[in-house]
């Protein structure tokens, strides 16, 4: 029971974050590129304001997978990192928390070039 | 002779004498496929790259338009040839290989009009007696220079159209020396035209003034009307484009809505080929015209027409620095000897 | 006939709203709900599995994130990611699958131009913006969190 709320937190949660963007892209006509962006930065922001983390507790991986996620992660890791080295965890804290995710999407990217080739839909 | 305020009356008339096609498969599964001349399985054309992909597509066009027109490359006195990528590289390594003089052209999706308008017009002047005009486009080398990369995950905004994978040529020939009894009798080249329209997904909207402007204005010159043609034909305006344009004319008290076909919405299936408004390129009137049109002159089926392509003048750089989307269209009046 | 176009700009623009077709914002909300929904259930399971092998939280979510971003990786190399973005719009840009994409997508596509020029520079083309605004509001943030509770 406890197995099916955790997917249906993640599920819903996941679901109503891209709903927002959806609804900004049909909207708005904002290109992928700066939805991603936009996405991040409000995920950074709305982490240092307290408000991401009880929604990151009650959707789990509905709300770290979206990539407001990831901007959750680099504030969360720059606040870790803040409290164990002092000033310069400022620097290391995020990209630290993300380094798996970033060298992986980097790796994966150029192993995709070398044997993919692209064609049309 | 220039009458009234943008059109060239041509008296001597140049002929169109013959025009090839080549295009993809996607457009190979539209509706005009059997009019097309030639196409390719795949979209590398067995190159390593869509850039030369699309200079290959080219080349075998114009050499299939000597072919079908019985010359050698000797005989052609001068290419004009555009297509949309920077520094027009699709033309410039297509025609390479040819012994023949080449004057290149960028007018965005206006290219294959303004080929024909130079040509007629050098072949007016007496200077030359056979010059080929050619235009190309192709899906892939142009969604990776104006859009997203081609495996990128995205929506299409219902107002975007697809860049069309073809080639197209024309002969253009001095009567004396070959003549099918198909000719420009005018031409009016377009002014630029921009009502601020900035949605790189709706080039249709940004073109169709430019398109009313010429058109109205080719009328006004020439003391014709909407009547006098068979079809006015446009080059991409697409689904939406059309219905603007019809929608400006509409504001004049005229119908063009029975007169007015366009190319971008002919050449595919617009419930089952998933594009949206439909076609865009230069490619797109250049092969629509060279297979489906003229095949209707020389059947005789059709007599007069008004051959507008429109352009879009932006490029992602203006694009990214605000500016808005200005428009261009050129005519040609292609009337046959009855 | 009248050669000029008696329309104003804002005129233009407002027969161009009129006119458009729109979006199909509800069946586009739908397929987003749905795909970005499964895509973090999919996660969830992922980070589940880590938790009862015993691993920590941090660790969790990092393979978590690996995985899904190998999963975006390998759905766009075969030529795959892009025909579910067309349907599921949003639902498919913004999961870290996403974020995958858009790496994998222009470094394929920019081979042609060379393994250092081509796939190298480009590729964080579309996705470059994620981590310039990324690292810079985290720091921004980093140093006021740091006055609050450090300084003051």
């Amino acid at each position: 029971m406890d197995m099916l709320l955790n997917y249906g937190s993640a599920f819903l949660t996941g679901g109503i974050i891209c709903v927002i963007g959806q609804i900004l892209i049909d909207k708005t006509k904002l290109t992928p590129a700066r939805i991603l962006t936009l996405f991040v930065t409000l995920g950074v922001i709305l982490t240092f304001l307290g408000i991401y983390e009880p929604i990151a507790e009650f959707g789990k991986c509905g709300a770290t997978v979206p990539i407001s996620g990831f901007g959750y992660s680099l504030f969360k890791g720059t606040v870790k990192a803040i409290e164990e080295k002092g000033f310069i965890g400022i620097f290391t804290g995020g990209v630290t928390a993300t380094a798996g995710g970033i060298a992986a999407a980097v790796v994966f990217g150029f192993l995709a070039s070398l044997f993919a080739k692209p064609t049309i839909k | 002779m220039k009458i009234g305020k943008q059109t060239i009356k041509l008296e001597n008339s140049p002929c169109i004498f013959a025009t090839s096609s080549i295009v993809g498969p996607k457009e190979m599964q539209g509706p005009l496929a059997q009019y097309f001349d030639a196409n390719i399985k795949d979209v590398f054309f067995d190159e390593k790259t869509f850039e030369k992909a699309e200079s290959k597509m080219l080349e075998s066009c114009i050499n299939n338009l000597l072919v079908k027109a019985g010359i050698t490359q000797q005989d052609v006195d001068v290419i004009f040839s555009g297509d949309l990528l920077n520094q027009c590289i699709s033309s410039c390594f297509a025609i390479r290989s040819f012994d023949v003089p080449f004057l290149g052209l960028y007018g965005a999706c206006s290219t294959f009009c303004e080929g024909l308008i130079l040509s007629s017009l050098l072949i007016e002047s007496k200077a030359v007696k056979q010059v080929v005009a050619s235009a190309s486009s192709h899906f892939c080398s142009a969604e990776r220079q104006f859009r997203m990369p081609l495996e990128h995950g995205n929506q299409k905004s219902p107002t975007a159209q697809a860049t069309v994978t073809a080639s197209g040529a024309a002969l253009v020939t001095d009567k004396s020396v070959a003549d099918n009894g198909i000719h420009i009798t005018h031409v009016t080249p377009g002014k630029i035209i921009d009502l601020g329209v900035k949605d790189m997904s709706n080039m249709g909207a940004a073109m169709a003034p430019a398109a009313f402007s010429t058109i109205s204005n080719h009328l006004t010159d020439t003391g014709r009307t909407i009547d006098y043609y068979d079809y006015i034909i446009t080059g991409d305006l697409g689904i939406h484009g059309s219905d603007m344009l019809n929608e400006l004319f509409k504001n004049e008290g005229i119908d063009i809505s029975q007169k007015h076909k366009d190319c971008g919405v002919l050449i595919y299936d617009e419930e089952n080929q998933d594009v949206n408004s439909g076609g865009s390129g230069c490619g797109c009137i250049a092969s629509v015209f060279s297979s489906f049109w003229f095949n209707e002159l020389k059947a005789k089926n059709v007599n007069r027409i008004l051959l507008i392509a429109t352009g879009a003048l932006m490029s992602p750089i203006s694009s990214s620095q605000g500016e808005s989307i200005p428009g261009i269209a050129h005519a040609v009046a292609i009337e046959r000897e009855v | 006939m009248n050669t000029n176009l008696n329309i104003s700009n804002s005129e233009y623009d407002d027969l161009i709203s009129k006119k458009a077709q729109k979006s199909p914002i509800l069946k586009n909300i739908c397929f987003a709900f749905l795909v970005g929904g499964l895509i973090c259930v999919l996660g969830q399971f992922i980070y589940n599995q880590m938790e009862n092998l015993g691993l920590d939280k941090e660790t969790c979510s990092t393979i978590t994130s690996i995985s899904l971003i190998f999963l975006g990786a390998f759905l766009t190399s075969i030529n795959l990611y892009s025909r579910i973005g067309r349907f599921a719009g949003a639902g498919s840009t913004i999961p870290i699958t996403g974020f995958s994409n858009s790496i994998v997508a222009p470094a394929i596509e920019f081979k042609s131009e060379g393994y250092v020029l081509g796939i190298g520079a480009n590729m964080f083309k579309v996705a470059g913006p994620v981590i310039v605004y990324g690292i810079t509001s985290t720091v921004i943030l980093g140093l006021v969190y740091y006055l609050i509770h450090y300084v003051f």
